[in-house]
């Protein structure tokens, strides 16, 4: 008989799920139309962009590093893709591609000179995330609207589930980037591999895993979601403007440390992230239908989960270290 | 000389650091089916041995044949593809993945496209019943104890099909039962026919279940012998290099010169100190005037004794005595503020502050305990560098010099320095002549010797027998991880050290 | 060995040379490329120019690199100035204000609170900010960077509830002195970075503080087996840089003449990094050089003041600032390579034997 203790790894993302159904009940409870399938869904249309480069930056906090360059990265994106569409007359499927590649290229970067170069990750993508917003400037310096069709129609494309419940576009492209990371996370070599940098990278290196390979390829990987997440950003905003998006780096490694993620790498689901957002949007949300306090309580709200999040990670790590609880195990003769 | 069923052959190994030659015309071989241990005290060479063997470092003279053919590997990852697997100490596993996973990362089987789970854990269940283990694999390896994880790391090295397992140092962190169920392991697979190399300086495990020893000293092979034809003593004394007929003539020659007077008053006292995991708890009483001795092979438990006295290893049982006071130490801090000084053997690690110059190093200590207010004026500092690098013969064109560009030997007396400078009333020092040339070896000797006669007292650990029997008065006797006797004054000979170890109980 | 003789350095190897050959690189380059550059007038009893306004402009980064260096002198960061920088502003703003009253029929702004209690409370709770930071980093062993996203996150969120959304305007003129003022024909600010860097250089050499700091920084491990209390100098380290970015709250406050919870700092923390790392320090931790921290507070802004000069748009100051960065580090882990090669004498190979087989 299978005994029903829940397998403990799961029990951080199980913590983040329970705040989430707390949060919503207790706004709920508290609030007229707060109980509907769309406050939710609108929780994933107003933030796809954010889901999408918080998956990603999951993954290289698990690999043991940290990405600072994905907001910058959005507003390139966003940029680029206006540029190329209203000045460069290109289509939007090349333009998408030219958006694709930038942002990849920037990850690659970024990522040798953390593997090759010994550069600290910090350091190399505060370095992307100053060169993509100086660059962003450099293309045009005021907003860029975008008007091609295609855009416009994906910006406003509803699909409706069912009554009272409809979705965007980008909440779709949201969910599938979901399923490819976790795809990635467990079911590959190369995010099992993540896994195993981020445990120990000496015995990862010792057991034979192409190390340098794995982060290198962690990092273009980043940057290729962060420009899908800047093609969802055009949907959501039709514009470009160097200053989008400032700061949503830190929005994504707070939404990946409250979805379980630790930061000392190695430990996490990608799917935490995605309620991480949630967890942040709904606060927002509730913050809005309080109607009195200010959105910037938003931000002492998020900074206090994060801090009750982080300090609640580190006791449990040094508990772990003292006491050493020790799984019996079997003998067979 | 047996030629068949000769599983490692290795010949003629040379391999030379900077300066020094780690295998001098190393000879080497391992049978199928066979336990075969590699024992030698420090600098001895075994573990440069197996790193040539496993392609962590290259041979510059000589060849290596496994099942008759010549291989040379050059890099670590090509060991296990040739079916010589080797089983770390620190268990060189990633702890947060699941032990299934560890068994098979960077091989996982795929099906459809995706990684096959239950394949993986289908496997390493029988992977881990070969080794006659049963759990949950699904679990997280560091949920396990180091123990099962070393059993998870082997059932990885014979999953990849080892021919050789190589295990280095794999009790060091077991208890008794752990060590049984690991040496059942080790005979079944002998008798499916792998060659097993034993690295350990536990003597009894030797005893218990390997069949053939060699033995290195300073890089030189001793000899390799039967483990049921080589009695104990006679192991011991082929790896401190000293020849058994030797002793016997000799000891007179081995009194010791310590002929000040102990018990100016017992300064410190410990009962029943202890520290789950690291050392059994013992009893120890060192008087002013002193020297007192820890002795015993690497590994038995001294230096752990000495990080649980100074405070280093906070421990979970035992009470102190300092000049009569019950006291607690937890941290450094306690312990200097009681007059106590620590000279650790890992002296780059946790010694010296490398980017900093003697100077720095040298009143660091001193500096510490008299806090961030009573800064030394430089004048201070420098007088106090210069005394001690002249007292220590210190090799350096300036007290300005990075102690991190000083030679190891120069780095250890920059060492001693700090906590001379510090007056302490005990000085713990373990391993202090270590790399040191013969000149400085006897200057630190005659020193130790005159702290105690200075009324200091002093707690000295080196596996230098001969320094050990000719500084103490008093010696504790030690032998994995437990202190297993005493001895005093003229008891004190290399001979009787040896026979302690040799003849004590576990 | 009995001389103490000071070893041959080369000049190129003081950690001052880089900074202070990166500033006369531009300002050699200003001196050809922009004119009127090095242009200086007296006006009423004050000295202009552009120079001076480099300096004065900088006062606030200098106030926060002093503070960065010795964070990441511990081994650790703090990326939380820029926000602790917005809320110091926030509050001395709020409590000075400037209500307009008349006296005798003579308009007069006075200050809601004395001017000296509104910088007082504005500083405690600078430092109370950098006491929490230690609390996380030093105390519960947090990692650096994540401990002080915390503050990053929350500040500008207390900030704006300081304010209450509002960009807070300050009409009282006594507090313009702090960040506009002269003193003897300079900048008052400049003052208040001399002696703020003389108190903080006489806690560095004359007590113990600064060769702990560097113990600390070079080898944790060594040093708490030397008897340092590591925890408390952290923390001393964390509280200093809140103190600092408090500081210069207050001045950006006073020369902009207003709070802008939402704008002040942002970004600030970067180019503080930047002033530490230009200033010769390794962001390793270790040795450090307070005074290099300075020079390269000065370099950014003689960087970003040539590239404004220049008619670059201002975001290229970011690109330039960044490639700067690299092109550092690739030099720093170029010249690392060479210098952990150490020649090992025969003896002295014996013991790197040794050393290595005990650890085996």
């Amino acid at each position: 008989m299978k005994n029903l203790q829940i397998n403990s790894k799961f029990i951080p993302l199980l913590i983040t799920i329970a705040l989430f159904v707390v949060l919503f009940a207790a706004g709920s409870v508290s609030y007229r139309g707060f109980f509907s399938m769309q406050v939710v869904l609108n929780l994933l249309v107003d933030n796809s962009f954010l889901i999408i480069v918080a998956l990603s930056q999951a993954m290289i906090i698990i690999l043991g590093g940290i990405d600072l360059s994905c907001g910058a990265l959005i507003a390139l994106s966003s940029m680029v893709a206006a540029y190329s569409m209203s000045h460069l007359n290109l289509p939007p499927a090349l333009a998408i591609l030219a958006v694709l590649i930038v942002c990849s290229l920037f990850g690659f970067v970024q990522g040798w000179l953390i593997t090759y170069r010994k550069f600290q990750p910090f350091i190399a993508t505060l370095c992307g995330m100053f060169i993509a917003r100086g660059l962003c400037f450099m293309i045009n310096q005021d907003t860029v609207p975008i008007t091609d069709p295609f855009f416009v129609s994906m910006a406003t494309m509803r699909i409706k589930l069912m009554p009272g419940a409809t979705i965007s576009s980008s909440v779709i492209i949201a969910l599938v980037m979901l399923a490819l990371y976790i795809y990635i996370a467990h079911y590959t070599k190369f995010g099992r591999a993540i896994y195993a940098v981020g445990g120990n990278e000496q015995s990862a290196r010792l057991m034979g895993l192409p190390v340098d390979r794995t982060k290198v390829l962690a990092y273009t990987l980043s940057g290729f979601t962060s420009g899908i997440a800047g093609i969802v950003f055009c949907f959501y905003m039709l514009s470009a403007y160097g200053l989008n998006a400032m700061a949503l780096e830190m929005d994504a490694i707070a939404a990946a440390v409250i979805g379980g993620t630790l930061m000392t790498g190695g430990v996490g689901f990608v799917i935490g992230s995605v309620f991480g957002v949630m967890i942040e949007g709904i606060m927002q949300t509730l913050i809005t239908f309080q109607g009195d306090l200010n959105s910037w309580w938003t931000r002492i709200a998020v900074a206090f989960l994060l801090c009750v999040f982080i300090v609640v990670q580190r006791v449990l790590v040094l508990r772990r270290e003292a006491k050493k609880r020790i799984r019996p195990v079997e003998f067979i003769e | 000389m047996r030629t068949e069923n000769v599983l490692v052959r290795m010949e003629g190994i040379c391999k030379e650091f900077p300066g020094v030659k780690a295998l001098d015309n190393v000879d080497f071989e391992l049978r199928h089916g066979e336990i075969h241990a590699v024992c030698g005290e420090n600098g001895a060479g075994k573990s440069t041995l197996i790193k040539v063997l496993t392609g962590v470092e290259q041979n510059e003279r000589g060849s290596i044949y496994l099942e008759g053919n010549p291989i040379s590997p050059q890099t670590p990852m090509e060991a296990p593809a040739l079916g010589i697997s080797t089983v770390y100490q620190e268990v060189n596993l990633c702890p947060n993945l699941s032990v299934a996973e560890n068994i098979f990362i960077g091989r996982e089987p795929i099906k459809h496209g995706k990684i096959d789970w239950d394949e993986i854990n289908r496997r390493s269940e029988t992977a881990l019943a070969r080794l006659n283990v049963k759990l949950d694999v699904t679990g997280r390896l560091d949920e396990y104890s180091v123990a099962i994880q070393q059993m998870v790391a082997i059932a990885r090295a014979l999953d990849i099909s080892a021919k050789v397992l190589i295990l280095d140092e794999p009790t060091s962190s077991l208890n008794k039962i752990e060590v049984a169920n690991l040496f059942r392991i080790m005979r079944k697979l002998k008798s499916e026919g792998m060659g097993i190399i034993f690295i350990t300086h536990f003597l009894e495990q030797v005893y218990e279940v390997t069949d053939q020893i060699t033995i290195l000293r300073n890089g030189k092979l001793v000899g390799q012998f039967e483990t049921a034809k080589l009695d104990r003593l006679q192991l011991i004394a082929k790896m401190i290099g000293k020849d058994l007929a030797e002793f016997e003539k000799t000891i007179k020659e081995s009194v010791h010169d310590a002929g000040v007077a102990a018990n100016e008053g017992v300064f410190y006292k410990a009962e029943q100190l202890g520290q789950q995991g690291s050392i059994n708890p013992f009893d120890i009483e060192i008087s002013k005037g002193e020297v007192m001795g820890l002795a015993g092979l690497l590994g038995s438990g001294r230096t752990e004794s000495a990080r649980v006295i100074f405070g280093i290893d906070e421990p979970d049982s035992g009470e102190i005595h300092v000049d009569k006071n019950k006291v607690t130490i937890k941290t450094p801090v306690d312990a200097i503020r009681l007059g106590l000084a620590f000279c650790s053997e890992n002296r780059k690690t946790e010694g010296i502050v490398a980017n900093l110059t003697i100077r720095e190093n040298i009143i660091l200590a001193l500096q510490g305990k008299r806090g961030m207010g009573a800064f030394l004026t430089r004048k201070e500092q420098e007088e106090i560098a210069d005394k001690y690098v002249k007292l220590l013969n210190i090799v350096t064109p300036s007290i300005e010099q990075l102690v991190g560009n000083l030679s190891g030997g120069n780095q250890q007396k920059v060492l001693l320095a700090r906590w001379l400078a510090t007056n302490p009333e005990l000085l713990i020092l373990d391993e202090p002549t270590r790399g040191i040339d013969i000149g400085a070896k006897a200057e630190v000797q005659k020193l130790v010797l005159q702290l105690a006669s200075e009324g200091r007292a002093v707690l000295l650990i080196s596996s230098e027998l001969d320094e050990m029997v000719r500084c103490c008065g008093r010696m504790a006797v030690y032998k994995d991880k437990q202190k297993i006797g005493e001895l005093n004054g003229t008891e004190i000979t290399e001979l009787n050290v040896m026979k302690t170890i040799a003849g004590g109980q576990n | 060995m009995e001389t103490r003789n000071k070893m041959n350095r080369r000049l190129i190897d003081h950690q001052l040379f880089w900074p202070l050959f990166a500033l006369t690189v531009l300002l050699v380059f200003d001196f050809f490329y922009i004119k009127g550059f090095f242009h200086l007038e007296i006006i009423e009893g004050h000295l202009y120019g552009s120079l001076i306004d480099i300096v004065n402009r900088a006062t606030p980064l200098m106030f926060l690199a002093i503070g960065m260096t010795l964070v990441i002198a511990s081994g650790g960061i703090d990326i939380s100035v820029g926000s602790v920088l917005a809320i110091s502003g926030a509050i001395s703003a709020l409590m000075i204000g400037g209500d307009l009253v008349f006296v005798d029929g003579v308009q007069h702004y006075v200050a809601r609170y004395p001017i000296l209690v509104a910088i007082f409370v504005a500083l405690v709770v600078s430092v109370i900010c950098g006491i929490w930071n230690g609390l996380l980093i030093a105390k519960l062993g947090v990692n650096a960077m994540v401990g002080t996203l915390i503050l990053l996150v929350a500040g500008r969120g207390i900030a704006q509830l300081i304010v209450d959304g509002n960009v807070i305007t300050v009409y009282y003129e006594p507090f313009f002195y702090i960040g506009s003022g002269f003193f003897l024909g300079l900048p008052f600010s400049i003052y208040l970075v001399a002696a703020f860097l003389g108190l903080i250089m006489w806690l560095i050499k004359k007590t113990a503080f600064g060769l702990f700091l560097e113990s600390i920084g070079s080898n944790r491990v060594s040093s708490r087996f030397t008897g340092l209390d590591v925890q408390k100098i952290m923390w001393a380290c964390y509280a200093i840089s809140g103190l600092c970015a408090g500081i210069a709250g207050i001045i950006v406050a006073s020369e902009v003449k207003s709070a802008d919870a939402n704008n002040a700092g942002v970004f600030i923390e970067l180019d503080a990094i930047l002033s530490v790392v230009l200033g010769g320090n390794s962001m390793a931790g270790g040795r450090f050089s307070v005074i290099g921290s300075v020079i390269g507070a000065l370099v950014v802004q003689t960087l970003t003041t040539t590239i404004y000069a220049i008619g670059v748009p201002p975001e290229i100051t970011m690109v330039v600032k960044a490639l700067v960065v690299i092109v550092i580090y690739l030099i720093q882990s170029q010249m690392g390579k060479k210098t952990v090669k150490r020649t090992v004498k025969t003896s002295a190979g014996e013991t790197a034997l040794k050393t290595q087989e005990a650890k085996a």
